[in-house]
């Protein structure tokens, strides 16, 4: 290496640091001011490394509202949500790829173009149907119209499209039927794919707050984000802040740490969601 | 035409619509449910006066001709695109930056690339109150940072300008590495041997980065571009959450999708918010339209 590299290099390893720093800090700060006590808080000199380290806020948190409940809520609504996903749009998929038919590629368009359509416009008469279900507060309506995006359809249609044909000839001529090959020979080639489409439906179902705001109104039917949003004070009372990062670590660390230890295929998620357009 | 199944099973057509109704019932059914018969029931709701209580009653073109007239609904779309002005431009120079740092063949760059994609995967709910909090007037991080080089800072969320700054601000910081990992999409797929060529030809760094990156990238800017549009037109959880309550930025601060959830669901005036949201929905639609008719003028595609 020449000696003339050293500069520009070191500039780079600079700013790797100033990167993670500015990524990383805002959060650091939520979990330092989560471990504070209130007087702490309110100081116009800032202590990154709380002293004292004190569980107050969870433990106010945990008398203001019932955190086990909640907590199961929004793993139950994401976990059977993902599944449900799944299983629609892989079986979805399949018909769209593996089975020849008259007409099914103007269906496959048709089904995508629902996709332009935004949520905002959805939200309002989705909400007045899951009324007239009578299906308020319950996990039905939290779960139910999550599961027929058309984006899982459309990842797991381009991932059976690249899988030979020769593979499922010869399980024909076995005599095997349409759900053996789909269950047997498909969906194991297409693991990677699902997994994508898994930890995406995770993210979006555990991060949701447009829709549970408004169907989830009872207490104990609310989601981390929906019981988070509601822990800021009122104009005349104190907001607590520590209470409220307290609420923040909760709701964020279960999905940082998913996506640090699957990180490729959240990262898979992103580019093909961007592909949808 | 004949279409010709796999192996034996075209030897029973009928067998074969049976596997596809049964392969797709759970999502067509659903589809059409929970999907295609709201979008139709919009539409009509659009058309009629409904609060939900006393049935719905058809009033022509009511709601759109009240839309033209709402002064809330103007500043909402006027806010929106205050937001989508000063907010795109930064994000998609500072996406493509960062992309173009992240792409480096660095040890320790994986380190980078995972903690600027975590504000990515935080929900917009979590991002909202961290910066709430940061951006406190008298205990936040921002502003004490501020005065620790003797400037004072503004009381940012609770006056509309600033707070629309301060929604800016967070808006980068939580998507910018997004848009990174779109244009690395893009960096990765153009041919090392350009970069090689103009090296020999002694080509600057610079010069490689305006005379093959940049136009090589364009087709990934404009798929950039139009994300960001579509995406910020339909802003929602850091205007709903992040203005200081009664403040006067919590009082005039809207974009259009705040107010079409404050007509539906807090004056439950469901035709006029289902009116208005197909005009956001037609002005999200008449942009992305634009912006495919324009692209022939900038974007590069390379053919061989």
């Amino acid at each position: 290496m020449k000696q003339t590299n050293m500069l520009p290099r070191l500039l780079t390893y600079i700013g790797m640091l100033v990167l993670v720093m500015l990524a990383v800090l805002p959060f650091v700060w939520m979990l330092s001011t989560s471990l504070k006590s209130q007087e702490y808080i309110l100081s116009a000199t800032p202590q990154l490394i709380p002293d004292p380290i004190t569980f107050e806020s969870y433990t106010k948190l945990a008398e203001r509202i019932d955190l086990t409940r909640v907590i199961f809520n929004s793993l139950f609504v994401a976990v059977i949500g993902t599944f449900g996903q799944l299983v629609v749009a892989s079986m979805a998929a399949y018909a769209f790829s593996r089975i020849d038919w008259r007409g099914r590629d103007t269906v496959f368009l048709l089904y995508l173009s629902t996709m332009m359509v935004p949520a905002v416009v959805l939200v309002i008469p989705q909400f007045i149907l899951i009324r007239s279900f009578d299906w308020m507060n319950s996990y039905a309506a939290l779960i139910v119209p999550s599961l027929f995006s058309a984006f899982g359809t459309f990842l797991l249609r381009q991932t059976f499209k690249t899988i030979p044909k020769d593979f499922e000839e010869a399980a024909f001529v076995d005599g095997a039927n349409h759900f053996v090959i789909f269950w047997r020979i498909d969906l194991p080639l297409v693991k990677p794919a699902l997994a994508t489409l898994a930890v995406f439906g995770f993210m979006g179902l555990w991060n949701s707050y447009l829709w549970p705001l408004f169907v989830a109104r009872r207490d104990e039917m609310m989601t981390l984000p929906v019981v988070l949003a509601t822990l800021q004070a009122g104009p005349r009372s104190l907001t607590e802040w520590n209470m409220i990062m307290a609420g923040a670590i909760i709701t964020v660390l279960p999905i940082l740490l998913i996506y640090v230890f699957a990180q490729r295929w959240f990262v898979q998620g992103f580019i093909s969601s961007g592909i949808k357009g | 035409m004949n279409e010709r199944c796999y192996g034996m099973s075209h030897l029973n057509q009928r067998s074969k619509w049976g596997w596809v109704i049964f392969f797709l019932a759970p999502s067509l059914l659903g589809l059409m449910i929970f999907i295609v018969l709201p979008i139709l029931s919009s539409l009509w709701y659009a058309f009629h006066d409904w609060n939900l209580l006393s049935p719905p009653r058809f009033n022509e073109l009511d709601n759109f001709k009240e839309l033209l007239a709402d002064d809330r609904f103007w500043r909402a779309l006027q806010y929106t695109l205050m937001f989508i002005v000063a907010y795109v431009p930064p994000v998609f120079v500072l996406g493509l930056a960062l992309a173009i740092f992240l792409n480096q063949k660095i040890r320790g760059m994986i380190v980078v690339r995972t903690a600027t994609f975590l504000p990515v995967v935080a929900s917009w709910v979590v991002v909202s109150l961290i910066w709430k909090w940061l951006f406190n007037p008298s205990y936040g991080l921002v502003n004490i940072g501020l005065g620790a080089v003797g400037v004072e800072g503004p009381a940012w969320l609770f006056e509309p300008n600033t707070a629309l700054y301060a929604m800016v601000i967070t808006s980068i910081w939580k998507d910018v590495g997004y848009i990174a990992l779109l244009y690395l999409g893009g960096l990765q797929s153009i041919s090392q041997t350009y970069y090689e060529a103009a090296e020999i030809d002694g080509a600057s760094r610079w010069a490689s980065i305006r005379y093959i990156t940049l136009p090589l990238l364009s087709p990934t800017m404009f798929f950039v571009l139009i994300t960001l549009l579509i995406n910020y037109f339909q802003m929602f959880e850091q205007v709903w959450l992040m203005p200081m309550r009664d403040s006067a930025a919590d009082r005039q601060l809207e974009v259009v999708v705040t107010e079409v959830v404050n007509n539906a669901f807090r004056y439950n005036r469901m035709g006029y918010a289902s009116a208005m949201s197909w005009v956001l929905f037609a002005i999200i639609f008449f942009i992305t339209f634009i912006q495919l008719r324009l692209q022939k003028r900038w974007v590069y595609y390379e053919t061989d």
